[in-house]
């Protein structure tokens, strides 16, 4: 009952904050137009042949935006105990300014045996699809050492070193377990829309499969391309 | 790792064919007319750098008078070209003196304080504790004005006992927009699906109605970029006799568009 009272009085809340807003004392008052009157110097109203003059409209176009990344890549994760395997992912990055960025990843693979299972024969820690290790992470990135790399002396790319920081989760195991990830990656910029990628990741996550919790660091490396927009 | 093999020569291709459209283009400046923005020198020269950057070499001033095109904006650069066909990148502060065709300034948004006219969105990634348990969270929001933003968030709470995804919806209010670091208070409402993780009796999954308040404050770093802190009390509508409340503080960065 009460409940249903609150939630109500926060809905009345919410529109009524809603409507104040569209009020409109943000806007520019821009100033009223008004007409020139066209007078001569002695003050008479001047007999003027109205000019029929058709302006020219000029259409600027619009600067076209290039902020964000976005593409695959392929490397291989390393996750602790269970051994190193391929994985494929794909980053969305958006560019803040020339020094900062804040992307997200999310990558896929599927985990081996630990030594243990290799060890006893047949017996399984995980089932198949507890072997699939899924995570996501949200980033933020600078641009530590930007460069040129002089391929030809004719011909230079642009390239940068960056680090990473974030915080995500790594779907594995059966549960989702909270990650952070730091990370170093180079990035080779093949011309204005085409960037190639090379990047080192260290997820941190805490796992208790063997009974007690430990603390993981599970290793990634990643070759990727992405696409400017 | 055939799959490995494919994929790697997908990218070498990807990459052969980006270098082949590098290396075309011949009189472009004229060719282009009319599809880019021109605009004609008005300061004593124009600097085009290397790269997007102020570490990047200058490598080519272009004087007084001339034209260039303005073909795409990266953060606060522009990848200009010049009639020569030389293309570099002009920092915002120096295109300010820019004219376009019609005489008047190359029209830049002004920097000195966030235009929520011009800016009115908003994302950011926040991590940090939900009810003694971790939470992930993704937001957008939106500047109805100035003062008031409506705000969409996804939440993933990953807890010792209980995982679990929330969504709300919910309205900010800053009093001072205008400060460096400014205060907001926030009010909103939404829905949270409860996964358990107990191992031997597994509880249902369920789904409550939540609503929050909370408070927070925006430090605007530096151009575009915040760092965000806030404090919400939760209140989960529970189909049972008592509600349940959660405490989340969380803290991350967010940036303007």
């Amino acid at each position: 009952m009460e409940s249903r009272l609150r939630v109500l009085l926060l809905i009345a809340c919410a529109v009524a904050l809603g409507g104040c807003s569209m009020w409109p004392f943000h806007k520019k008052q821009h100033a009223e137009e008004l007409p020139v009157e066209a007078t001569s110097a002695d003050g008479t109203a001047p007999s003027v042949v109205e000019p029929q003059v058709t302006r020219r409209t000029v259409k600027t176009p619009k600067i076209k935006k290039s902020n964000f990344e976005i593409g695959p890549y392929i490397g291989t994760y390393s996750a602790e105990d269970f051994g190193v395997n391929p994985v494929l992912g794909a980053r969305l990055v958006y560019h803040i300014s020339e020094d900062f960025f804040a992307q997200g990843l999310i990558g896929r693979t599927t985990v081996g045996l630990t030594s243990y299972e290799r060890l006893s024969g047949g017996a399984q820690l995980l089932t198949d699809s507890q072997r699939k290790l899924t995570y996501y992470s949200l980033d933020f990135g600078y641009n530590l050492l930007p460069g040129e790399v002089f391929v030809s002396p004719r011909r230079a790319f642009n390239s940068a070193l960056y680090v990473t920081g974030g915080v995500g989760a790594t779907h594995f195991a059966g549960d989702n377990r909270f990650t952070v990830a730091i990370g170093a990656g180079y990035r080779l910029l093949l011309n204005d829309w085409l960037a190639a990628h090379f990047d080192v990741r260290d997820s941190i996550f805490d796992i208790d499969l063997l009974g007690s919790n430990k603390t993981t660091h599970n290793l990634e490396t990643g070759l990727g391309v992405t696409v400017f927009f | 790792m055939r799959t490995v093999l494919k994929l790697a020569s997908l990218l070498i291709l990807a990459t052969a064919a980006g270098l082949a459209h590098a290396a075309d283009g011949a009189r472009q400046f004229d060719r282009d007319a009319g599809r880019y923005v021109d605009v004609a020198v008005a300061d004593p020269y124009l600097e085009l750098h290397t790269g997007a950057g102020v570490s990047y070499p200058v490598f080519r001033v272009i004087p007084r008078g001339e034209h260039i095109e303005i073909l795409f904006r990266r953060t606060d650069w522009f990848k200009v070209r010049d009639d020569h066909d030389r293309e570099g990148w002009a920092h915002r502060d120096n295109m300010q003196e820019t004219l376009l065709a019609t005489g008047e300034k190359l029209p830049l948004e002004d920097l000195s304080h966030r235009d929520f006219d011009i800016w009115p969105w908003e994302a950011g990634a926040q991590s940090g504790n939900f009810g003694g348990g971790n939470v992930n969270s993704l937001y957008v929001s939106y500047s109805l004005n100035p003062n008031l933003a409506t705000e969409f968030a996804v939440s993933q709470t990953l807890g010792r006992s209980a995982n679990g995804v929330l969504a709300v919806l919910g309205l900010t209010h800053a009093p001072r927009p205008d400060w460096r670091v400014a205060p907001f208070v926030e009010l909103g409402s939404g829905v949270i699906r409860i996964q358990p993780k107990a191992t031997i009796i597994s509880p249902p999954e369920r789904t409550e109605q939540v609503a929050y308040y909370g408070a927070g404050v925006k430090w605007y770093l530096s151009r575009r970029f915040i760092l965000r802190a806030d404090y919400r009390s939760y209140v989960l509508f529970t189909k049972r006799d008592t509600n349940e409340d959660r405490n989340e503080w969380k803290a991350g960065f967010a940036f303007f568009f």
